[in-house]
């Protein structure tokens, strides 16, 4: 037999039917359902007059417009709440497998919950109407986001039209040097391919570096995915994989656990498989990173300088950088370290599970925010995570740090609950996009890792975590 | 879904790359349940000098006046020409929702973000991939040509120019017949609704911890 991409194996194992043109009816295993983009899939189901396929497909959150502060007082927004409300009535009028609603111990960023319970297993396919489902990938999963009408589709049907995606590999050998994290390796992969470079194409991640990632790293790498252009990313099932999932509340048990660890050992690329395109990156070469402008291909080492659209031959893109400058307030050839900031934003589903908080704690532990940062938030990714924290005593490292320690959400990573920038300000954020307004109209978004956010807090503009560790 | 067979219609010009779906249509408007109005909010952030919020009377907002669409003469467009990687970022279908909403029923780019260009589909907008150098010109004739118009025709998969230039897209032929006849997709895959429990049936089998 050929040998195969680990794409082909997880495409090939799902194909329900295929037309003579290739397109293909793809089986769903996991929908992710949050508040956002179901009501009105859950509204087209129902004037229809259709039932949904298999509910116990469903696992469900509420995490964007929860607030993370006061939850005594229920969400303030009514059009908030609304919408919150509205996810609580669908399910439970429809059903699903689990639903962790506002206030949950077990609720959070559906990105967060779904591996933390092992509601998503490796051979699945995920879906869920959130371009960062991506994530999941990170457990040999074929995972990608969705638009509304495909929430009803799945929901009606437990399937998706699609055609086969281009492969892509990008390989990242050798070894990561001290204070450089997944999300300098997600941020430099965007910086050398770009925000399109992975248009059409389905990601594996994979060589040395890849490898020696904890499940959380990987997390984080596979979700920006989104962010290089493609809808998925992934890696290869090994022994981290396997370990991460034992035991959790929806893994497989006993027989079924042999079974499945069985067939998931088969979830890798084949020696040999070939690829439509193949980038390299070497670990060594990557330091941490800080985005300068509007797109998250706009970074840069923490050691370089904002760079001259001066140097740009493309007028579009001149225009483009000339464009990010002026929003961001930034004026070329000015050095990443001499940029202050105004707030400190830890969380999302980037960047928000117990090792990421472990890494900004390392950072934070004994030292205080600077005078001229106004507020820092640390966001957990779900209950457990914030559990998790507070038996290690992260929280309490944070509040003497100056830090807030604040109930788990989407929060500021895309400001549709209270946690905002106001205009002008700027933020060092642990999120995944830089857009205008991204974090609040008129706010300015530089993303970086945990240890760069928390580094930045400290220092109250951005500094070389490499220099404090 | 509404049909697309073809269209003639004036073309307003957005010349950048890489806009987002947050651009296209901001946060605060996801919290509506609905799938309709979002058009008033469609580049909020940068139609409107204000700081919009739901449930506000758009009407009497202040215009940015900078904003090209905001000028008189791109009123009424149903054709948007744009750059590369256009709806770029969140999978919102509220971009496209907010686009035809506002009365665009087809873009016209050198490259889409895989997963807006996908949601366009479910709604009857057509997202067409120019290459750069007809991009560039359109642009150009966009600019010194007021009252612009162009023609789309899906059946020959043409991009008509007034100037008698006309141009061949490539597009999906699935695809294309639904917009063609307006098709609902969930309608159509039920048809295999036999053939998905057969294979969910072996599935189950196969691997009964996907099950639980």
């Amino acid at each position: 037999m050929e040998a195969q991409t680990l794409y082909e194996k997880l495409w090939s194992s799902h194909v329900v039917h295929q037309e003579a043109d290739g397109t293909a009816l793809i089986y769903i295993d996991r929908h992710l359902v949050h508040e956002v983009t179901s009501p009105q899939a859950f509204e087209g189901l129902k004037l229809a007059g259709r039932k949904p396929w298999r509910v116990s497909s469903i696992v469900a959150t509420a995490d964007h417009n929860t607030p993370t502060d006061h939850w005594e007082q229920g969400i303030q927004d009514p059009v908030s709440r609304q919408q919150v409300e509205t996810l609580d009535n669908n399910i439970r009028e429809v059903g699903a497998l689990a639903y962790f609603p506002f206030k949950n111990e077990r609720q959070g960023i559906v990105h967060v919950i779904g591996p933390e319970n092992g509601a998503t297993l490796p051979g699945m396919t995920v879906v869920c109407g959130d371009s960062h489902t991506s994530t999941h990938g990170a457990f040999a999963c074929l995972a990608h986001g969705i638009g509304t009408s495909e929430v009803e589709h799945v929901m009606a049907t437990q399937c998706l039209i699609q055609k086969r995606s281009k492969t892509m590999l990008v390989r990242v050998d050798g070894k990561l040097g001290k204070g450089v994290t997944a999300k300098d390796v997600a941020l430099a992969i965007i910086g050398r391919i770009g925000t399109a470079g992975g248009t059409g194409y389905a990601i594996e991640f994979g060589g040395e570096v890849m490898r020696s990632l904890s499940m959380e790293g990987r997390m984080t790498v596979c979700n920006m995915a989104i962010e290089a252009g493609a809808r998925m990313g992934f890696v290869a099932v090994d022994q981290v994989t396997i370990d991460y999932l034992k035991g959790r509340p929806f893994s497989p048990r006993g027989d079924d656990w042999e079974r499945a660890v069985a067939y998931w050992r088969t979830l890798h690329s084949d020696e040999g498989a070939r690829f439509d395109q193949v980038v390299v990156l070497r670990g060594e070469d990557i330091q941490p990173q800080v985005t300068w402008g509007t797109s998250p291909e706009m970074v840069v080492p923490v050691g370089a300088t904002v760079p001259d659209p001066a140097k740009e031959s493309d007028p579009v893109r001149r225009e483009g950088m000339e464009r990010a400058l002026h929003y961001m307030g930034l004026t070329p050839n000015l050095p990443v370290t001499s940029i202050k900031i105004d707030k400190v934003f830890i969380g999302s589903c980037t960047n928000s599970r117990i090792e990421d908080l472990r890494q900004a704690a390392v950072i934070a532990r004994g030292r205080r925010k600077a005078d001229n940062v106004r507020q820092v938030l640390v966001v957990p990714g779900s209950g457990l995570v914030k559990r998790q924290a507070e038996q290690e005593g992260l929280d309490k490292i944070f509040v003497a740090a100056g830090f807030e320690w604040r109930e788990p959400g989407c929060s500021m990573c895309l400001a549709m609950n209270a946690d905002r920038l106001e205009p002008g300000e700027r933020c060092a954020s642990t999120s995944n996009r830089n857009f205008e307004g991204r974090q609040g109209a008129g706010g300015r978004t530089h993303l970086v890792s945990p240890a760069m956010a928390a580094a930045a807090a400290i220092a109250g503009h951005f500094a070389d975590v490499r220099d404090i560790l | 879904m509404q049909k697309f067979i073809t269209l003639n219609g004036l073309v307003a010009p957005l010349d950048r790359n890489n806009v987002d779906t947050d651009a296209i249509i901001p946060k605060q408007f996801l919290k509506s349940i609905k799938r309709s109005g979002f058009g008033p909010n469609a580049f909020d952030e940068w139609r409107y000098m204000d700081r919009g919020e739901p449930g506000m009377d758009n009407s009497q907002r202040p215009l940015n006046p900078n904003f090209v669409l905001n000028q008189p003469r791109y009123q009424g467009a149903s054709v948007l020409l744009t750059r590369a990687n256009f709806g770029c970022g969140s999978s919102r279908e509220h971009a496209p929702w907010a686009l035809l909403d506002y009365g665009f029923r087809a873009l016209i780019a050198e490259s889409f973000a895989d997963i807006f260009f996908n949601n366009c589909f479910k709604n009857g907008v057509v997202p067409i991939v120019l290459p750069k150098a007809e991009v560039d010109a359109l642009f150009g004739l966009v600019e010194h040509s007021p009252g612009y118009t162009i023609e789309i025709d899906l059946p020959t998969q043409l991009v008509k120019r007034p100037d008698g230039h006309a141009v061949h897209f490539d597009i999906d032929p699935f695809r294309k017949e639904c917009l063609i006849n307006g098709w609902d997709d969930i309608g159509l895959t039920l048809r295999h609704a036999d053939k998905i429990k057969a294979f969910e049936e072996r599935r189950r089998a196969e691997h009964p911890y996907y099950f639980a």
